[in-house]
C-alpha cells in the first residue's frame, strides 16, 4: 500500500487491490516483471524500486504508527542507495506477498522499539546492494569498470571520461543483474543521510486531513459494523433478537461473532451503533461474573511472600545479607491494570468470498493480521492479503492478538463478496484492551554500618503477558519478559547496579484480565520499583540518592554515563531555582530497556494545597546510533506523555468481572496544560542499535515520584497519582 | 433533504435529526479529515469550527446546526491544504507523530490564534485540551506560537556528547 500519495490516488489504489488480481498486485507494488513491461519502474533489490523519472521507491516492512520508523528506515536505506532524498517516497510490501516471496521482507512486526534496530543490518545492505547494481549497469552500458564510477544523490558519473547517468535511466539494466551476495555497509561516522535531523515523509498529510487511517477507509459498496463483546472475559453471547432493530435506519444485519459477540451492519457506522445500543442483548457472563478489584489484589498480595517462585536474576546469599544488615528497609509496590487507548479505535475492512478474503487495517504485524485474517476466513494464508495502513496509534494494542481483525472476517463471511469496516467504539476500545498486566512488588535492602547497600531482595508478583499469549515461550513456569530491566546482563534490558547479594523472583498469577504488551511493557513498573526504592533506601540512609546509586554502578558505565548527564544538566547538589515563588524539587531514574540506556531527572513542585506541578524534565538516551535525532526527541518527549498519563492517571479496575472505565471521562490522559518541558540530551556512544519508542517511558514516573517525595515527604507507592493527596 | 453549509457550500444530507455532526461530515459528505475519538466530547480529535468558534462535533446533533451557520473542518483550513500558518508550522516542526489527533489540534489552534493572534502560554493551555497519546504537546506548543510568530526558547535543546561511532 502506498503511504504516501494522496487520498485520492490511494483511493485509486485500494479499490485496484480489492479486485485481488496479480495486476492488481503489481499496480500496488510494481514488480519487475509487470515494471518492465509497462516500462514504468524496476525493482532493483526487495527494498529499492527506481523510476524512469528518478523517484526511488523505499519498501517499508514495519508500521508507521507515529514513532517515525517510516522516515528512519528509508534513511537508512537511501543512505547507503546514495540516491537523491528529495526523489524518496515509500511503500508497504504486502504480508501476502512477504509469504509469496519466501519472506524477503523479513519480519513485518512492529514492537518492542525493534523497527529500525533489528532489520537495520538488512534494510541497509538492501540499498548497498541496489547502488552496487545501478552503478554496474551504467559501467557496463560504458565498457568501464565499476570502481572507476562514482554516485551521488542518484546521478552515477565516469569522471575518465566525463560521462553521466541517472537511476532512472539505468534502472532497467541493473533490475536484470545478479545481486552481489555480499557488501560492506557505511560506517555510520560517514553517513550523510542517517544521522541527520531531516523531516518526517509522513507529515504533510497528517496536516490536513488527507492521511487516510483504517477508520476513514472507503471501498465501494461498502457496509459498516458496530461490536459489542461480553462485557466479562470470557463470558458468552446467550440470546439477541434482531427483530428489535431491523427495522431501524440503514441496518442491514444482525450477527452473532463467534460465541461472545454481536454485531450490527447498517450503512453507515452511526446507524449501526444506534442500532446496536438499542438491541439489549442477553449475556452470559460466565465464570469470572463475580471477580472484584480487590480479589486481584489481595491474589497478587498472596504471591508477595509465598514460598513457590521462580529466579530471575540471583547471586549471593541474599538471606543471610539480610540478616546481618546493621540496617533494613523494606517496601510494598503495586502497579495497575491500563488501556493502551491508542486515538483511532479498533478497525479493520474485510471482504470475503469462497475464495479470497482481503482486509485493509492498522496494524503492528502485517503477518500476524494475514494469519489472523486466514484463521477466520477458513482459507489459506495464500488465498488471503492484508493492506496495511498508518495506524493512529499502536502502543502495543495493535500487534500480538488480532482480535478486531478476527471479527471483522467473521462478519464480512456472513455478507459474501461485500467490503464491511468493523470500527470499535471507545467504550468497546477502553473495555475489550489486552491491558497492561497488574503486578506487585515486595522490596527489601540491607545495608551495612557504612550506609552501603549489601543486598537487595526483590519479589514480583503478578501477571505474565507470555502465559497468555505465548505460553510456549514460558519454560518451567519462568516469563522471562517478566524480569525487563533487571536482567543480569546482556543487551536488552539489564539492571545497572552491582548489589553484593541480590534475588529477584517472580511468583506468577494471573486473573482473567487479558494482559498485553503496552508501550514499555514491564520496564514501566520495575523501574518505578526499583528506582523509586533506592530512593527510599537513600533517604532513610541519609544519603544523596545520586550517590548511593553511583556507588553500585562500577561495572555499569553505559547506566552510568546517561544518569550523569542528566544530573550534569540540571547541576544536582545545587539548589533548584524557584519558579515564581514555589521550591522546585527534584527525582532521578535510570534503567536500560530495549536495547537502550535511559535516566531522567524531574523538577517538580508542590503547593501546599497538594496541587502537582511538573516543571521540567531532562531526560537522556544512549541508543547506540541515532538515525534521526529530532525524531528520538519527539519519541522522548512522547515518552512522557505516555509515561507521566499512566503514573497521573492511568488506572483500569474489575467489578463484577467486567472492566469499570469506559471511557476519557473515567480513563483520563495527561493535556497539553500538563505538560511539562522536556530536554532532551541525545547520547550515541555507538557501537550497537538501541530502540527508542519504549525505554523512556519507565523513567517518567519514577523521577516525578521521587522528586514528589523530595517535596512532601510522601512516599507514592502505588499508582495512579490521582488516588493520592499531596497536600501537606 | 436537510442542508449543511460546510466548508463554502450547501450541502444535502440524509442523517437523522439525533445523529452527531461529526458521522454526518465523515458518513454522508466524506470529509473524513475530522476524526472519532471518544463520542463523549473529551478527546477534541473531532473539532470543526461553526461560525468560526471550535466546537466538537461528536456531540452536536445535526440537527441544531443550522443551514445558516458555517462549518468549517480541517479540510477547508486552508486552499491548498498547506498555506495556514499553523500548516506551516506543523510541517517545519513535524508536530504530528501518528497524527489521529491533528486535525483537532489544528482546528483548535485556528480557533485560538483567530480570537488572540499573539497568545501567551496561559492562553494555549486553555484552549489546547485536546487528548494526544503519541505525545506531541510540546510541538503542539511550539507550533501555535511558530505560526503566531512569537519569539520563543528552543524547546528541545538537543546535545550530542558524542558522534555515532560504529
Amino acid at each position: 500500500m502506498i503511504s504516501t500519495v494522496n487520498r485520492r490516488q490511494f483511493l485509486g489504489t485500494a479499490v485496484a487491490a480489492s479486485a485481488a488480481s496479480a495486476a492488481a498486485g503489481a499496480f500496488v507494488l510494481g514488480f519487475p516483471t509487470q515494471a518492465a513491461a509497462q516500462g514504468a519502474a524496476a525493482e532493483i533489490t526487495a527494498w529499492v524500486v527506481v523510476k524512469p523519472d528518478e523517484t526511488v521507491l523505499i519498501r517499508i516492512a514495519r508500521s508507521e504508527m507515529g514513532q517515525g520508523t517510516l522516515t528512519g528506515l528509508a534513511q537508512l536505506v537511501a543512505e547507503e542507495l546514495a540516491c537523491d532524498w528529495t526523489r524518496v517516497t515509500t511503500e508497504y510490501p504486502t504480508p501476502g506477498q512477504n509469504l509469496a516471496r519466501a519472506r524477503v521482507w523479513g519480519n513485518f512486526s512492529t514492537g518492542g522499539s525493534r523497527g529500525i534496530r533489528e532489520s537495520q543490518q538488512y534494510v541497509r545492505e538492501g540499498g548497498a546492494r541496489a547502488r552496487l547494481m545501478l552503478v554496474q549497469a551504467a559501467a557496463d552500458g560504458w565498457g568501464v569498470p565499476a570502481a572507476d564510477c562514482q554516485v551521488a544523490k542518484g546521478v552515477i558519473t565516469h569522471p575518465a571520461s566525463n560521462r553521466r547517468t541517472t537511476y532512472g535511466a539505468v534502472a532497467g539494466a541493473a533490475a536484470k543483474l545478479e545481486p552481489p551476495k555480499t557488501v560492506a555497509l557505511k560506517d555510520p561516522k560517514d553517513w550523510n543521510l542517517a544521522g541527520q535531523r531531516l523531516a518526517r515523509l509522513d507529515t504533510v498529510d497528517k496536516v490536513n486531513g488527507r492521511q487516510v487511517y483504517g477508520a476513514d477507509l472507503k471501498l465501494p459498496g461498502m457496509l459498516h459494523a458496530a461490536i459489542a463483546a461480553c462485557p466479562v472475559f470470557g463470558g458468552k453471547l446467550k440470546a439477541f433478537d434482531a427483530a428489535r432493530v431491523t427495522a431501524m435506519p440503514g441496518v442491514k444485519k444482525v450477527v452473532a461473532v463467534g460465541d461472545n459477540a454481536v454485531a450490527v451492519v447498517a450503512d453507515t457506522w452511526w446507524r449501526a451503533k444506534k442500532a446496536l445500543d438499542a438491541l439489549q442483548p442477553e449475556w452470559d457472563r460466565g465464570a469470572n461474573a463475580g471477580v472484584q478489584q480487590a480479589q486481584i489484589d489481595a491474589l497478587l498480595a498472596e504471591g508477595l511472600n509465598a514460598a513457590q517462585a521462580v529466579d530471575g536474576n540471583v547471586h549471593g546469599d541474599v538471606a543471610a545479607a539480610l540478616a546481618g544488615a546493621a540496617r533494613r528497609v523494606e517496601a510494598v509496590y503495586g502497579y495497575p491494570y491500563q488501556n493502551h487507548a491508542t486515538m483511532e479505535p479498533m478497525n479493520a475492512t474485510a471482504k470475503w468470498t469462497a475464495e479470497r478474503c482481503e482486509v485493509w487495517t492498522p496494524t503492528q504485524n502485517g503477518e500476524g493480521a494475514l494469519a489472523a485474517t486466514a484463521a477466520a476466513a477458513g482459507l489459506p494464508p495464500a488465498q488471503c492479503e492484508v493492506y496495511k495502513l498508518h495506524l493512529g496509534g499502536g502502543f502495543g494494542r495493535r500487534g500480538a492478538v488480532h482480535d478486531w481483525v478476527r471479527q471483522a472476517v467473521m462478519i464480512a463471511k456472513e455478507l459474501p463478496g461485500t467490503p464491511v469496516k468493523l470500527l470499535w467504539s471507545r467504550e468497546e476500545d477502553m473495555t475489550q484492551g489486552q491491558y497492561h498486566p497488574i503486578t506487585q512488588c515486595k522490596l527489601s535492602a540491607g545495608l551495612d554500618a557504612q550506609g552501603r547497600v549489601t543486598a537487595l531482595d526483590m519479589r514480583i508478583s503478578g501477571q505474565s503477558i507470555l502465559q497468555a499469549l505465548f505460553p510456549n515461550n514460558v519454560r518451567d513456569g519462568r516469563d522471562p519478559v517478566v524480569f525487563q530491566g533487571l536482567n543480569a546482563g546482556g543487551g536488552e534490558a539489564m539492571i545497572g547496579y552491582g548489589f553484593p547479594a541480590l534475588r529477584i523472583t517472580h511468583a506468577m498469577r494471573n486473573p482473567h484480565v487479558p494482559p498485553g504488551f503496552w508501550r514499555g511493557v514491564n520496564l514501566n513498573q520495575n523501574t518505578i520499583y526499583l528506582e523509586c526504592f533506592l530512593d527510599e533506601v537513600a533517604h532513610a540512609s541519609g544519603q544523596d540518592p545520586l550517590a548511593l546509586r553511583r556507588a553500585l554502578m562500577k561495572d555499569y558505565p553505559k547506566h552510568r554515563a546517561v544518569l550523569d548527564a542528566v544530573a550534569a544538566r540540571v547541576g544536582w547538589g545545587q539548589p533548584a531555582p524557584d519558579v515564581k515563588g514555589q521550591k522546585i524539587f527534584r527525582g532521578l531514574a535510570q534503567t536500560h530497556g530495549f536495547g537502550s540506556y535511559v535516566a531522567a531527572c524531574a523538577e517538580v513542585s508542590v503547593s501546599a494545597d497538594g496541587q502537582l506541578k511538573v516543571h521540567r524534565i531532562v531526560a537522556a538516551t544512549d541508543c547506540g546510533h541515532a538515525v534521526n535525532p529530532q525524531q528520538i526527541e519527539a519519541q522522548v518527549e512522547g515518552s512522557f506523555v505516555y509515561g507521566l498519563s499512566a503514573a497521573l492517571f492511568g488506572e483500569i479496575t474489575v467489578k463484577d468481572g467486567a472492566i469499570v472505565q469506559t471511557n476519557f471521562d473515567s480513563y483520563p490522559m495527561m493535556r497539553l496544560a500538563e505538560m511539562p518541558k522536556v530536554e532532551t540530551i541525545v547520547m550515541a556512544s555507538g557501537g550497537f542499535w538501541g530502540g527508542v519508542g519504549e525505554p523512556t517511558i519507565a523513567v517518567a514516573a519514577p523521577a516525578v515520584l521521587n522528586a514528589i517525595f523530595a517535596a512532601t515527604g510522601k512516599r507514592i507507592r502505588t499508582l495512579p497519582l490521582s488516588r493520592h493527596s499531596l497536600r501537606a | 433533504m436537510p442542508q449543511l453549509h460546510v466548508n463554502g457550500r450547501l450541502q444535502q444530507h440524509d442523517a437523522e435529526p439525533d445523529t452527531p455532526l461529526l458521522w454526518v461530515l465523515r458518513e454522508q459528505l466524506g470529509l473524513t479529515g475530522t476524526k472519532y475519538g471518544c463520542g463523549v466530547a473529551q478527546c477534541g480529535a473531532c473539532t470543526v469550527h461553526l461560525d468560526g468558534a471550535p466546537v466538537r462535533s461528536c456531540m452536536l446533533p445535526v440537527s441544531a446546526v443550522q443551514p445558516a451557520q458555517k462549518i468549517t473542518t480541517i479540510e477547508a483550513l486552508s486552499a491548498d491544504g498547506l498555506s495556514h500558518a499553523l500548516q506551516k508550522a506543523w510541517v517545519a516542526l513535524d508536530v504530528p507523530q501518528c497524527g489521529y489527533c491533528q486535525s483537532g489540534m489544528l482546528m483548535a489552534a485556528a480557533a485560538l490564534l483567530r480570537d488572540k493572534p499573539k497568545p501567551s502560554d496561559a492562553d494555549i493551555d486553555e484552549a489546547m485540551t485536546n487528548i494526544c497519546r503519541c505525545g506531541t504537546y510540546n510541538r503542539v506548543r511550539a507550533g501555535i506560537k511558530q505560526a503566531a510568530g512569537i519569539e520563543q526558547a528552543a524547546s528541545t535543546a538537543v546535545i550530542h556528547l558524542t558522534r555515532s561511532r560504529a
